[in-house]
């Protein structure tokens, strides 16, 4: 049955994407958090300078040691952001963008001379090879289970565990450093090790998904997440659950225009992002204008009720307070002055008898709060 | 191959042409982009340039040049408006805007791409080459538009040369004027979509960030003004895009990108530890020296204290209890003084460590030194002299995209300032 399963091509190549996705979302709701996104962006290309060297030193193309290794040009990459920075010569945004693309640069430059008949190449480094994925298999336990899916799996696993494990330390790191350092919880040893399990990640992810659509599996899905919900505990399982969503609906759309898998899977997550920017329930578009036309409705039924309550026992009463007054005085249009009106009635603020309008003692009462605020709960 | 033959090597002639407009360009506007902290928004732009440069590709129905330059800064603007409206509207921060933009767009960029392949076939060769810059393919047509585009974004900044320098160092004070900042910052922003236009076929859109960053960063370490670090940037753009072509062009298989983005990487490391009042190693030099002169002048004042405790001018200090006075060896600073006549060697007894007679010129720089600048005044003024220091000590104005650090790395400035200071009161 299993064995079925991953004989199946499909299925390997949507279990890898879920798997990058997965262990991706794992560690980027807490680089975004720190705002240390553009990081994953520096490591993912940096890596590929990491897979060149250790290719060359040992000959890995696969496995513990590239993963561990490559891995470690990741963590050079934040390291000699840091060193740059340090100098105080360079901001940290620029010295990011010094470092990374000199050493992805050395990377590509050192596949170009020697490494032109290993698997890895510059079209690998860009797109990555999901579609083939099933392919390259290996025996686990038993079963033929293709490299790159056991591999990720392993990586998966590891993100897991460090997250579960350190949950708390890394929340109080994320959210307050101070306090983490003062606890002594050493939060800069905690974010390096974050580093150094993206870049693993990374370098996992490198064969299915290449150097830079991983970004989107670590950036958009968090991101997401952080725009459906306020708490951590939710936005690591929402991640995760968007990586899944993403794999599947990318795979079938790009078997269905023939395109690149990995790069349809990305732009899947791109599209879920693009909907929790419009639809999320508390910090999306959507949300924020309905908000916004909420307040103005209850600004124009409050200023209905205290232009009512200014005029109600003046001699002016029979000349303000009738429906037309309210489009000269208050200069609403019909449309406007209507639905205004028809709201506060509905509301059981404001009675209407012909032309004339009157405050409910509800609506009175309103009128007192807002015009008279120092008097609400004095009696 | 001779220096002649390369000169009359028309591909060669061609690629560095390119190269050099492409680098004059990327210095001038990346100065901009790095003194308003934008270094990354570079990055994105590049990436997104690609899903342009596909649609130009499809809507042109061939390799068509100012097709897929115009898709390329179409695609540039969007995702600039992107990233903005992101930051705008939701609650994402810029780092995980920029990121979301540079990744969705260049996955759609791969998405198109393939899209390409399966229906152009071999067409899609000239593609490719714009990921990491193939120089070689490059026509003089294409150099054509490039120096055009290049032309107009430089003519741009020559005409609103005042605002832009306003907007890039004071935004809120450009607002006060009455300028449009946000319109002109817009302009800037696509600008640098403009540079990465222009230097996709030179570098390729993923190495298209360093040509915005590096020629910039290296320029500020030498000069503190805007105008002279665009110029330099533009000089030092121009020599890391005609030396990385020309390598590339040389060598066989060696893409373009990579070596003029190694080249600009150079002259960054470079600067940054050789720059003149700036850079790192001119820093340690100077630190070196200051220690050395507060050194000496620590060793002469102890024994100028020691003669006086002694009664005695000529009291030789023996250089063991100097050593064990300070908690480190003192003779390098004993050596120097002596070199300059303000201590010499005096007899002593065999058996008995060296000894060292402070001599007359030594002993007035030693009052001089004990009396201090702020001499016959009460001690508040010489407190504030001291704080003063720390705030002094910067030569020149403060450039925006500079991290504070460098303030306390003028050499000299900060006590030339405070003697100054103490000489008028």
């Amino acid at each position: 049955m299993m064995q079925a399963l991953l004989d199946d091509p499909a299925f390997s190549i949507m279990a890898t994407g879920f798997l990058v996705g997965a262990a991706a979302a794992l560690l980027g709701p807490f680089l975004i958090l720190r705002r240390a996104a553009m990081l994953s962006d520096a490591i993912s290309h940096s890596i590929v300078f990491g897979i060149v060297a250790v290719w060359m030193l040992t000959g890995a193309i696969s496995g513990p040691v590239q993963i561990l290794g490559a891995a470690l040009a990741g963590v050079l990459t934040v390291v000699l952001v840091e060193l740059v920075a340090a100098t105080g010569r360079v901001k940290n945004d620029a010295a990011i963008g010094l470092v990374f693309p000199a050493l992805f640069a050395a990377g590509v430059l050192l596949l170009n001379l020697y490494a032109s008949d290993v698997h890895i190449d510059t079209h690998t480094v860009l797109l990555g090879e999901i579609g083939f994925v099933w392919l390259d298999t290996v025996e686990v336990a038993g079963l033929t289970a293709p490299r790159a899916l056991v591999w990720m799996a392993a990586v998966a696993a590891v993100n897991a565990v460090f997250v579960v494990a350190l949950w708390k330390e890394l929340k109080v790191a994320t959210f307050d450093p101070v306090l983490a350092h003062a606890m002594g919880l050493a939060p800069r040893a905690l974010f390096y090790v974050l580093l150094f399990l993206t870049s693993g990640t990374a370098v996992a992810a490198f064969d299915a998904v290449g150097a830079i659509l991983f970004i989107a599996f670590v950036v958009m899905p968090p991101a997401a997440a952080y725009l459906l919900t306020d708490r951590l505990e939710r936005m690591v399982p929402i991640g995760i659950t968007i990586a899944g969503v993403a794999s599947v609906a990318g795979y079938w759309l790009a078997m269905r225009w023939d395109v690149s898998i990995s790069g349809m899977m990305a732009v899947m997550t791109g599209i879920c992002l693009g909907l929790a920017v419009l639809a999320g329930p508390r910090h999306g578009v959507v949300a924020g204008l309905m908000r916004r036309a909420r307040a103005a409705r209850q600004n124009a039924t409050r200023a209905l009720v205290v232009h009512l309550a200014t005029h109600e026992d003046s001699a002016e009463r029979r000349e303000e307070n009738v429906a037309a007054a309210l489009r000269l005085h208050l200069d609403w249009s019909e449309a406007r002055a209507r639905a205004v009106l028809g709201e506060g009635v509905a509301a059981g603020l404001v009675r209407r008898e012909g032309e004339a309008l009157s405050l409910t003692d509800e609506g009175r009462r309103a009128a007192e709060a807002l015009l008279e605020p120092w008097r609400r709960g004095g009696g | 191959m001779s220096a002649l033959a390369l000169l009359s090597d028309h591909t060669l002639m061609t690629v560095a042409m390119g190269a050099a407009v492409l680098g004059v360009v990327s210095g001038v506007l990346g100065s901009f982009a790095v003194l308003r902290q934008q270094s990354l928004m570079g990055d994105t732009l590049s990436h997104a340039a690609l899903p342009g440069i596909c649609l130009g590709f499809l809507w042109a129905g061939s390799r068509d040049m100012g097709a897929i330059l115009g898709g390329a800064l179409a695609a540039g603007a969007l995702a600039a408006l992107s990233v903005m409206l992101l930051t705008r509207l939701t609650r994402l921060k810029t780092d995980a805007a920029l990121g979301a933009v540079l990744s969705l767009f260049f996955a759609a960029g791969i998405v198109l791409l393939t899209l390409i392949q399966r229906r152009a076939g071999a067409g899609q060769a000239g593609l490719e080459a714009f990921l990491f810059g193939q120089a070689a393919a490059m026509l003089r047509g294409d150099v054509q538009v490039m120096a055009g585009l290049a032309a107009a974004a430089l003519g741009l900044v020559w005409l609103f040369w005042k605002e832009f320098k306003l907007v890039t160092f004071d935004p809120v004070f450009a607002r006060t004027l009455g300028l449009p900042v946000v319109a002109l910052e817009a302009a800037l922003t696509v600008m640098v979509a403009v540079a990465v236009v222009i230097g996709l076929q030179m570098v390729g859109v993923v190495l298209m960030a360093a040509m915005i960053v590096a020629p910039a960063v290296a320029a500020r370490q030498w000069v503190a003004r805007l105008g002279p670090m665009v110029v330099l940037a533009a000089v030092i753009g121009m020599a890391s895009g005609v030396a990385g072509a020309v390598i590339s062009a040389l060598g066989r298989g060696l893409a373009t990108g990579p070596l003029v983005v190694l080249a600009a990487s150079l002259a960054v490391l470079v600067s940054i530890l050789l720059a003149p009042g700036r850079g790192v190693v001119w820093e340690w030099m100077t630190r070196r020296a200051e220690r050395r002169a507060l050194r000496g002048r620590r060793v002469l004042a102890a024994m100028q204290a020691l003669a006086a405790e002694h009664g005695d001018p000529d009291y030789p200090a023996e250089q063991g209890m100097l050593d064990a006075y300070f908690g480190s060896g003192t003779a390098p600073a004993l050596s120097r003084l002596a070199a300059r006549g303000a201590v010499r060697r005096a007899a002593h007894m065999p058996g008995e460590g060296a000894h060292w007679v402070i001599t007359a010129e030594g002993r007035a720089e030693a009052e001089a030194l004990m009396a201090g600048p702020g001499a016959g005044e009460d001690r508040g003024a010489g407190e504030d002299r001291v704080a003063g220091r720390g705030t002094g000590g910067v030569g020149g104005q403060e450039m925006p995209g500079d991290a504070g650090a460098a303030k306390d790395a003028r050499p000299g400035a900060d006590e030339g300032g405070s003697d100054a200071r103490g000489a008028a009161r």
